[in-house]
């Protein structure tokens, strides 16, 4: 058995710290030693996009990664981007324009397209599908999640203008 | 409780978000808030995790298996092989289809991927480590991956059926053959083909793939020693037949079985069958006495658990000069891999196949179907579609498009001239089927209007001209389809599985503060159950949507149901949810009769009352029957207010739709876009607008996924060439188009409430639309079929065959 690696995580402003084999993959710890389930697992191989989670400022896959590659690392998931009380603009979004249907691959959506719009506060139809397809979805076909990020846009573009 | 102020009857109705109504979904928050409820989020005290050793050869005896390694690892519980599933009878299992399955390798391995052993651990790590120290011997044998080599072979693939010259649908001809079915009229057929003016012919290949949901199969089963009980999370499409099965095979009796399908992260078929690892979960938590999940990974996935499609399909279809068609003739070979594990109704061993002569008004027909055993996954299942509809669509709208080639006419025209009419409805199709509405030549000639279909013909002409004179490399192509699904299975008398008669269920407890909670047979995969089928009782009941809970999933609360596959939920449990609101009315409307003081028969229900006739002042509110049902005596009449309802659907339902595709394809690289797609769906009543178009757009981008890359492959040796997301083409945003959407309403005249289902309608349309896209922009250079899928290396190779590159 290698030895244990000493591990300091920040997940959803929350401090993690333990003990880890380094080929624990950052999504097991997500999901089976921290229990933040909202990351899914869709393939294993990065192409899926159900693990997407934002670790220090970037989109990354956490099925490919492992807990040794992520020592100290800041990581936001589904879980923390809205409260209940206060959902995030895109968690509404999607609602509103019927952007998901099983809701497997939302939480992985959704933190990809919060990452997409801090990158690109306006994108374009084009640049949303382009900046979207690391993130497979089974069922919508696309179109009304495209939407949702487009919609999600505006309003958080048109809040920013009246808060100026 | 009167309303504070006096509401029109409009408001009335809005207030309750029922049918027809664009309802935002219900089950929405949970999941864009990360707190689905998956089932590998299920994460019982003191689980254990189970992982399979597979087989790597699709052939081969099984020598030895070795365990200790894998025992001595620290953290192993268990490793269990056939010899350990032997002595409980469980290390087969039967299928849907009425063949049986190797749970564990019994002696044997007939396909890559097999399972041969599982082992249990304490944590996913430590079993995936244990799985490469069980130490297996294999002797090769020789592999059959192609169906009309295994009919031809001496090769026994099936030893343990070895002298059996009959099966489940009767009998056998060849010791890798499964069952012959026919249906229709061959002599007549062929004796119409004879005196035919036209005949066109065309072989098919309707490749393997898979519905590959994001998420994949896995269960957890608990079983309480302590008091005897059984409980088994899993994905499963149909947990009251899983219990049942359960049942029957453990020998717990079924009261003392509890299944749950958790949220289930898409389904497309995948989570109909009953797989290996299911069986091993729940032995192993007998065996160990704490819980047990099992969960698999994609390739595993890919490899073993359901495949969907893999029809030759060799077809005759004959005509007069001017296009009518007098009859059609198909013979399907059709590969079902190593064991039978097709999910159909019993007595449909090629599912609903019959239904080949489509849309059109075909005097005469016949299909024969041939099941083949090969050294492949087993299956099949519907992938997207009512048992092998999509088969059927894709052969009978290719063969009008061959048809067309024949007699050198349009496409769309050929279609036209051999419609049902709507007069002719109920239909009575040569193969046997009531088709039950439809008004094909409104649909068509609106599709035909929307995208200009003359328009595009004229394009498409000038671009081949511009083609051949070296203007452009591009061409042009434009999909047709027009297809007739058949769904909600089914009648009891024709459909059952396992046994099991195809009726579906609802139960409704009304709460006495007026809102309710109803309970369905069902199992939602994404479809938005919870959302839909609360509109529909909230229009027959009068209580808002907003104040309805829908449950489904949990055979301990549930009442019985067959679960939700074949686009089956609307048609049947829906139906089944309008009865049982309309006994909740029924009695409801005696005890509103009673609190106005007058008959019965002198209140009338009024959206959401129960009003006087002739008086609408006087009236009680559906809320105010539900409190009185619980606070008051009222002589004659039992306390409370509840209903259940058993829906056995008189015939099946007939959703149709016309579609249009419109492709541009680069000539020299093979790469097609698609420029345009509409799509024309009519469904009967509409109960929200808003899923229903999600639907269309989900199922269309599942259709370009299979006609257009999609691809379960082999080689020669049996090993699986795309069992990765690498190789298995999934589309991503980049990929797909935005639809148009668009519909008529032609209601079902035997449901309840007139809906038909959709939910796979735009896959069974899509496919052969997309496809005939792709062939339609080599006609003019002679193309007459070329088989799917049609990836860029294939279409390229189309050109190639065509002599168009320089
Ligand atoms: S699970 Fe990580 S990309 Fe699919
Ligand atoms: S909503 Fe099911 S995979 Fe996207």
């Amino acid at each position: 058995m290698p030895e244990k690696l000493h591990i300091k995580l920040n997940v959803n402003g929350k401090s993690e710290e333990f003990l880890a084999e380094p080929r624990e993959l950052l999504i097991h710890t997500l999901r089976e030693r921290l229990r933040v389930t909202g990351p899914h697992i869709g393939c294993d191989s990065s192409h899926c996009g159900a693990c997407t989670v934002t670790l220090n400022g970037k989109s990354v896959k956490s099925c490919t990664m492992f807990i040794g590659q992520a020592n100290g690392a800041e990581i936001t998931t589904i879980e923390g981007l809205g409260t209940p009380d206060a959902l995030h603009v895109l968690q509404e979004s999607f609602r509103e324009h019927h952007g998901l249907q099983c809701g497997f691959c939302t939480p992985g959506m959704i933190t990809r397209a919060a990452k997409l719009l801090e990158e690109n506060p306006s994108p374009s139809e084009e640049e949303v599908r382009f900046g979207m397809a690391g993130n497979i979805c089974r069922c919508t076909g696309y179109q009304n999640i495209v939407k949702s990020i487009l919609a999600a846009a505006s309003e958080m573009n048109a809040a920013k203008e009246a808060a100026e | 409780m009167k309303d504070d102020v006096e509401l029109t009857r409009e408001d009335r109705v809005a207030n309750l978000k029922g049918m027809g109504c664009a309802r935002k979904r219900v089950e929405d928050a949970r999941f864009t808030q990360g707190k689905g409820n998956y089932i590998d989020d299920i994460n019982l005290p003191g689980m254990l995790h189970g992982d399979f050793v597979r087989s790597p050869y699709a052939h081969a005896k099984v020598l030895s298996i070795n365990t200790e390694a894998a025992m001595a690892l620290d953290g192993v519980i268990a490793v269990l092989t056939a010899k350990d599933l032997e002595p409980l009878s469980l290390h087969w299992m039967p299928t849907l289809a009425g063949d049986k399955q190797m749970v564990l390798a019994d002696g044997k391995v007939l396909f890559q991927g097999q399972e041969v052993a599982f082992v249990v651990a304490t944590d996913r790590y430590i079993a995936a480590d244990a799985v490469e120290l069980v130490e297996v011997e294999y002797e090769d044998l020789p592999v059959i991956t192609d169906p009309f080599e295994a009919l031809k072979s001496d090769i026994v693939l099936r030893e343990d059926l070895a002298g059996q010259t009959s099966g489940a649908h009767g009998p056998r001809k060849h010791h890798n053959h499964i069952f012959t079915w026919e249906v229709g009229d061959e002599e007549a057929t062929n004796q119409v083909m004879d005196e035919a003016e036209v005949v066109a012919e065309e072989t098919m290949y309707y490749h393997r793939t898979h519905p590959c949901p994001l998420e994949t199969c896995g269960s957890v089963a608990s079983m309480d020693k302590v008091n005897g009980k059984l409980t088994v999370y899993g994905t499963f499409q149909a947990p009251h037949v899983v219990r049942t099965v359960a049942s029957l095979l453990s020998g717990i009796e079924e009261h003392n079985i509890r299944v749950i399908s958790p949220d289930i992260g898409g389904g497309f078929g995948n989570k109909v069958g009953v797989y290996p690892g299911y069986v091993c979960s729940i032995v192993a938590s007998i065996v160990t006495g704490v819980p047990v999940k099992w969960v698999e990974d994609r390739m595993e996935n890919l490899m073993s658990t359901a495949f969907a499609r893999d029809y030759w399909m060799k077809g005759r279809i004959s005509a007069t000069k001017d296009g009518k068609i007098t009859g059609l003739h198909c013979h399907v070979t059709a590969d079902h891999g190593a064991f039978d594990a097709c999910a159909d109704p019993t007595k449909f061993p090629a599912g609903f196949m019959s239904v080949c002569t489509g849309s059109y008004d075909i005097p005469v027909a016949y299909l024969g179907v041939d099941g083949v055993y090969t050294n492949k996954a087993p299956g099949g299942v519907s992938y997207r579609c009512s048992f092998r509809v999509t088969e059927a669509v894709y052969f009978i709208e290719r063969m009008i498009e061959v048809l067309a080639i024949e007699l050198n006419m349009d496409a769309a025209e050929l279609r036209r001239i051999n419609f049902i009419g709507k007069d002719q409805f109920p239909y009575q199709s040569a193969l046997g089927w009531e088709y039950d509405s439809g008004d094909y030549h409104t649909a068509w000639d609106k599709a035909l209007k929307a995208v200009d279909y003359e328009g595009l013909r004229r394009e498409q002409s000038e671009r081949v001209t511009a083609f051949k004179q070296g203007e452009t490399r591009s061409l042009m192509g434009i999909g047709l389809a027009f297809f007739t699904e058949i769904v909600g299975a089914g009648p009891v008398k024709n459909c059952d599985i396992l046994g099991m008669g195809m009726f579906d269920s609802c139960e409704i407890r009304i709460h006495p503060t007026g809102s309710a909670i109803a309970r369905l047979g069902t199992i939602s995969q994404g479809q938005g159950h919870a959302t839909t089928f609360a509109q529909i009782l909230a229009s027959e009941i009068g209580i808002p949507a907003d104040s309805i809970t829908i449950e489904e999933g949990d055979t301990d609360t549930a009442p019985y149901g067959l679960g939700t596959y074949g686009s089956r939920s609307t048609p049947v449990a829906g139906a089944a949810t309008a009865m049982a609101g309309r006994k909740i009315r029924a009695k409801a409307q005696m005890i509103a009769a009673y609190l106005l003081e007058v008959h019965d028969d002198d209140v009338e229900f009024d959206v959401d009352r129960f009003v006087v006739k002739g008086a609408p002042e006087r009236f009680k509110t559906m809320a105010e029957v539900a409190y009185a049902a619980y606070n008051q005596a009222i002589p004659g009449i039992e306390p409370g207010l509840e209903a259940v309802s058993y829906y056995d659907p008189p015939n099946m339902t007939y959703p149709f739709g016309a579609y249009v595709c419109v492709m541009d394809i680069d000539v020299d690289t093979g790469v097609p876009t698609i420029r345009r797609f509409y799509a024309l769906d009519d469904c009967g009543t509409r109960i929200n607008p808003m899923v229903i178009e999600g639907q269309i757009h989900g199922g269309l981008t599942e259709a370009l996924a299979v006609a257009l890359g999609q691809e379960i492959a082999y080689d020669d040796m049996g090993n699986v060439k795309t069992g990765t997301l690498m190789d298995f083409f999934l589309p991503t945003a980049w990929e797909v188009p935005n639809y148009e959407t668009d519909h008529t309403v032609t209601p079902s005249p035997h449901h309840p409430i007139g809906a038909k289902g959709v939910g796979e309608s735009p896959h069974v349309g899509g496919v052969p639309c997309f496809s005939n896209a792709v062939m339609d922009a080599f006609r003019a250079f002679g193309l007459r079929h070329s088989n799917m899928p049609h990836d860029h290396w294939r279409i390229w190779q189309t050109a190639q065959d065509l002599g168009l590159h320089k």
